[in-house]
């Protein structure tokens, strides 16, 4: 099913989501008492790496230039089956939720494929840890998503953010949302690679997870990835603010307008996570993950009864 | 309201297996009596017995403020800070926390109360409370997390015994708060001593101790 209405959040994701980074870095400078770059930092950047051109390795193959592409288109994508901001996405079928996680799973597993492909010892030690935390936030997601579906007895990701006001009583859904909430917080800073977690402007080759499997990408290839993981930081925001937002109606502008200032009260969420916490060890990265899965567990055991 | 407060308790129990550190370990359980007397508060039907609210009143000042300070006290004298070798991984403790968690609501829903108005699901936290004390007892190596593990099991005893036979649990309830204050206390002592003798509060050295 079609639903043309929602081609307006559609688009304004593709617009404001490289804002969402420039939103957390303002938080995080003004924590520290900074000014902090220009919150459109990230646009510059962008524009920048377009202008420039690619350099590849000699023993690269075709994978390596496939990486970026697969991945942001598989991004991309992934954002038409999204509900934004209360409303039904462009397109919905039942079983998308599927279709939705394993999109994304795609684009991992070619990212990580391309990091492979370069031959470099620290970006397979970046690939393997990638692989290894999602591999524990997946069951997370899936879990959370499927309480969801238990609500509203459906598979297509629209239907299960409509149905969130499925739940009993008022105090059932405060606790129980809280539990779900954290739970896709977590796996949100997880999946982005945020601080907890990963520290995104670290360069240090031993701890980076996410930023050490693209250092050998450069110019145009390195301008889709970053817009990649924008687009990626919106898709989980959406899902994580998307939670709360069935619980009142308005009519659709509203909507729309309370959609952005929720993404961008997220964003500053994670800038104030960001200034609170320093990364974890990476043998205590697995203890946060497994929190998220007992709070995602909580939400199933919550709603059941 | 009731809801969030057993929210609130589950997650303290999913904590108190998953924190090394004894000072907030302590904190927890002293926060976990009084959420019980609360959810005791909000759950029990007939309120103006007065026995019900000597033993809440008794149970949040002996349980809640009395016995946390008394073991902040002895955790101080022992110099330790933290569990550092638990027997089962905090991982593997929260995730079994989890199963716990499970089988108790399971078990408090198949069970035939008709008579009780209360939910099963407040059942099934307070067995699961229960459930956490003996774990914490079995799983941690410290006097001190012992000590706390009991005290977290008579926490569920005492919201299992309100919820399940509230007219005799006036004298229960009397009988097991004299048994668990002289319990800690006596702990207290032992872990002065343990301390005393081993510079550390490891139980597992006592074992040397037999012929």
């Amino acid at each position: 099913m079609l639903n043309f209405l929602s081609l307006i959040p559609l688009i304004l994701a593709l617009f404001f989501a490289p804002l969402l980074s420039g939103i957390i870095n303002k938080t995080k400078a003004w924590f520290a008492g900074k000014t902090g770059p220009n919150i459109f930092q990230k646009y510059k950047d962008l524009y920048k790496l377009m202008l420039k051109g690619s350099v590849y390795g000699e023993n690269t193959s075709w994978l390596f230039k496939a990486g970026p592409i697969v991945n942001l288109a598989a991004v991309f994508l992934a954002l038409f089956f999204l509900p934004q901001g209360g409303n039904v996405a462009f397109i919905s079928v039942n079983g998308d939720l599927f279709f939705f996680i394993y999109l994304l799973g795609l684009g991992r597993f070619f990212t990580i494929l391309a990091a492979f492909d370069t031959g470099s010892s620290f970006e397979q030690m970046g690939a393997s840890r990638e692989a290894f935390y999602s591999a524990m936030t997946e069951p997370v997601l899936l879990l959370g998503l499927s309480g969801l579906g238990f609500l509203s007895q459906s598979m297509s990701l629209s239907t299960l953010y409509m149905h969130v006001e499925n739940i009993p009583s008022l105090a059932n859904a405060i606790s129980s949302l809280v539990f779900i909430f954290g739970a896709f917080f977590i796996v949100m800073l997880a999946e982005n690679s945020r601080i907890p977690v990963d520290d995104p402007t670290t360069h240090l080759e031993l701890t980076m997870i996410h930023e050490v499997m693209i250092l050998d990408h450069s110019g145009i290839d390195l301008a889709f990835i970053e817009y990649a993981s924008s687009l990626k930081l919106w898709l989980f925001g959406s899902l994580t603010i998307g939670l709360i937002f069935r619980l009142f109606f308005f009519s659709f502008w509203v909507q729309i307008l309370l959609f952005l200032v929720g993404m961008a009260l997220i964003a500053s969420m994670i800038g104030i996570v960001e200034s609170f916490f320093a990364r974890f060890k990476l043998v205590k990265i697995p203890y946060l993950l497994i929190t998220s899965f007992v709070l995602s567990a909580l939400w199933i055991i919550w709603i059941i009864l | 309201m009731l809801l969030v407060l057993l929210a609130t308790l589950v997650l303290i129990n999913l904590y108190m297996l998953g924190s090394s550190r004894l000072g907030s370990l302590i904190r927890n359980v002293g926060l976990q009596a009084i959420l019980i007397s609360s959810i005791a508060i909000l759950a029990i039907p007939d309120k103006h017995l007065w026995h019900f609210w000597v033993i809440t009143g008794l149970s949040i000042l002996i349980k809640g403020i009395l016995l946390p300070k008394l073991m902040k006290y002895a955790l101080r004298e022992s110099n330790t800070r933290r569990e550092v070798e638990p027997y089962v991984s905090y991982p593997v403790s929260i995730l079994l926390g989890l199963f716990f968690l499970g089988a108790c609501l399971w078990i408090s829903y198949i069970l035939p109360l008709e008579s009780i108005s209360i939910p099963p699901l407040t059942l099934g936290i307070a067995l699961f409370t229960i459930c956490v004390g003996i774990f914490l007892i079995v799983s941690r190596s410290k006097a001190i997390t012992q000590t706390i593990g009991y005290l977290s099991m008579e926490n569920g005893i005492y919201a299992t015994s309100l919820i399940l036979s509230f007219s005799q649990s006036f004298i229960v309830e009397m009988g097991v708060l004299l048994d668990i204050f002289v319990g800690v206390f006596v702990m207290g002592i032992l872990v002065f001593h343990i301390n005393r003798e081993f510079e550390h509060i490891d139980i597992h050295l006592l074992s040397n101790l037999k012929d």
